[in-house]
């Protein structure tokens, strides 16, 4: 099954202009918020028309413009999980359910039946969506689009607005619920974790543009540009320029870093993961980095360090490295220091252009 | 006492009340959907309400008057709307109808946009959707228009002066008889008609706060999920 997205509209803040196509089961869409992941969602389910270009699903033309063909929503077979749920206020679970499903009327009860028994339904049949809790709620959402059989689920923040606990529970519910679903999903978040558990492939998006797409783990491993290296939670970027070909300049840092990747010529940026980052009291490393430590913020299970090269010749706040240590290790290391010696390990530096 | 003035303008006020449902649910669906010239029809739509009612009074007596194309028509078809009750109507439906406008057109605003878009990605034709969902859910907008209008209607006067005139038995409506009988010095008669059109406006006024009240017991219920 595959999908094939290649879309421009003109936004208010920026043009969007989305462009992939993929195969994979499930497609997570990462990007901040206002970067028009939602706004790519509702072209997809041709709730929002975009100004021009494609959107194909297996071999069935949704929208062309060259083509003026523009299915309505009716016709796209695509169903559309809101934030909010959107389940119809005045009518019961079971008529919420059966709204989307076509058939004689014997099909339809066996179809509703089917569907309420799967999702933990029953007993709820005449209750109102306000009766209902947020979990219920989203399982009959989540019912009543697949009892309308559409080929592709779109998600858009299905947890967003909700408390961690909840969250964790719904987010459980609805990836086990899913795992039963034959068609497309795709995710739509600004929560990296949240899309990682759930997709295959992720394409970041940032300023209405896919930045990158590819699959999880490569994403996480080699994020590729600054806008992905940031959304995966990237807390260290410099800007850098290519010394040779296994070494760089990190301008922001003021230090000369050495790559065990080949660095790309087009590099603009140098990122370390915050985590990644080791404290060793000796000089047999490469890229150790003397520094002082200029500000210890205290979490429940770990300390920000926030540290300064002490060799910096440009002193500004935002050239500032960001390291986030164990509590305990923090404390063998000894707070009384000013001054510590870190290793940015040449395995884990990001190379970003 | 006369009862006519009673009768005439309750069907007066209930055929207009009727007219304005259906035109009001048009128009305020109507303007939500245009694109352009949205604020020259909603200032349209609205104008009734802001305009004195003798002049919303004069242009209908213009517009469906036996000189106009409109009025040469209507006489073809020997309907003849000036000093009559369906002049009467007329006046009060066109004075009444901003407030069925506004009330419907507020509350399709607040409704939830997604849940239409959900409707649709399920599947449901429009028609449908409308019927099925949008409608049930405006049902307290729509009896809060629907009773601010017909308490309008009820109290017209000028409009109803100029297109319907003042003809006892025929046309001659409450709040004309008020007029009538305070220009003859009749003030019995009109003590009497004012308290029965003050009951009614009150009682249609606690009807509409015990409605809202209900209404907003209601929701928030429905919020603290």
């Amino acid at each position: 099954m595959s999908l094939i997205v290649d879309i421009k509209k003109k936004l208010d803040d920026f043009n969007l202009e989305i462009k992939f196509s993929t195969d994979s089961k499930v497609l997570g869409l990462l990007g901040a918020s206002g970067c028009g992941k939602s706004m790519t969602l509702k072209c997809i389910a041709g709730i929002e028309e975009p100004d021009e270009g494609k959107i194909i699903l297996d071999d069935r033309v949704l929208f062309d413009s060259d083509k003026k063909i523009n299915l309505p929503p009716q016709q796209r077979k695509i169903g559309y999980l809101f934030q909010n749920y959107a389940l119809f206020p005045n009518m019961t679970v079971k008529e919420n359910i059966e709204a989307g499903v076509r058939g004689s009327k014997a099909e339809k009860e066996k179809i509703v039946n089917e569907k309420i028994e799967m999702f933990f339904l029953k007993g709820l049949e005449n209750k109102k969506p306000h009766q209902l809790s947020g979990g219920q709620q989203q399982r009959v959402a989540l019912a009543r689009i697949l009892a309308s059989e559409p080929e592709v689920v779109l998600l858009d923040e299905p947890f967003s607005a909700l408390d961690s606990n909840l969250k964790w529970n719904l987010e459980q519910e609805l990836m086990e619920m899913l795992s039963t679903y034959s068609g497309k999903v795709l995710l739509v978040s600004h929560n990296r974790n949240e899309v990682y558990r759930f997709s295959e492939t992720i394409a970041v998006l940032a300023a209405g543009k896919v930045e990158t797409y590819s699959a999880r783990e490569e994403l996480f491993d080699n994020p590729v540009t600054v806008a992905a290296a940031q959304l995966t939670g990237c807390k260290n970027i410099s800007r850098a320029e290519k010394l040779t070909n296994h070494t760089l300049y990190a301008m922001d840092w003021d230090i000369t870093l050495y790559s065990n990747k080949k660095v790309p010529d087009g590099i603009t940026h140098v990122g370390m993961r915050a985590h990644y980052i080791k404290c060793f009291d000796n000089t047999d490393f490469t890229n150790t980095l003397n520094c002082k430590v200029s500000q210890v913020i205290e979490n429940p299970f770990s300390y920000i360090v926030m540290l300064d090269n002490l060799y910096n010749r440009n002193k500004k706040v935002s050239s500032r490295i960001r390291w986030e240590v164990d509590k305990e290790e923090w404390e063998n290391i000894g707070t009384q220091k000013d001054t510590i010696r870190v290793v940015l390990d040449p395995d884990k530096l990001l190379l970003l252009s | 006492m006369e009862l006519s003035p009673l009768f005439i303008s309750l069907k007066v006020a209930f055929t207009a009340t009727l007219i304005t449902i259906f035109s009001g649910i048009a128009a305020a669906r109507f303007v939500l959907k245009i694109k352009k010239f949205k604020g020259i029809f909603d200032g349209l739509f609205t104008l009734p309400m802001v305009l004195p009612p003798t002049v919303v009074g004069f242009f209908l007596l213009v517009l469906l008057g036996k000189n106009s194309p409109i009025g040469k028509f209507l006489m073809n078809l020997n309907i003849s709307v000036v000093f009559t009750w369906v002049g009467a109507v007329i006046a009060s439906a066109v004075v009444s109808f901003p407030l069925m406008y506004r009330t419907v057109r507020g509350a399709l605003e607040q409704f939830d946009v997604n849940i239409i878009y959900a409707a649709r990605t399920l599947g449901m034709a429009e028609s449908k959707i409308f019927r099925k969902i949008v409608i049930p859910n405006i049902v307290p907008g729509l009896i809060a228009g629907t009773i601010l209008t017909f308490a309008r209607a009820l109290g017209e006067f000028g409009a109803t002066m100029m297109l319907a005139g003042n003809i006892p038995g025929k046309t001659q409506t409450m709040s004309v008889a008020v007029y009538s009988a305070v220009q003859s010095g009749d003030y019995e008669t009109a003590y009497k008609w004012v308290a029965v059109v003050c009951i009614m406006s009150f009682t249609a006024m606690i009807l509409m706060n015990f409605w809202n009240g209900r209404q907003l017991k209601k929701t928030t219920k429905r919020s603290d999920i």
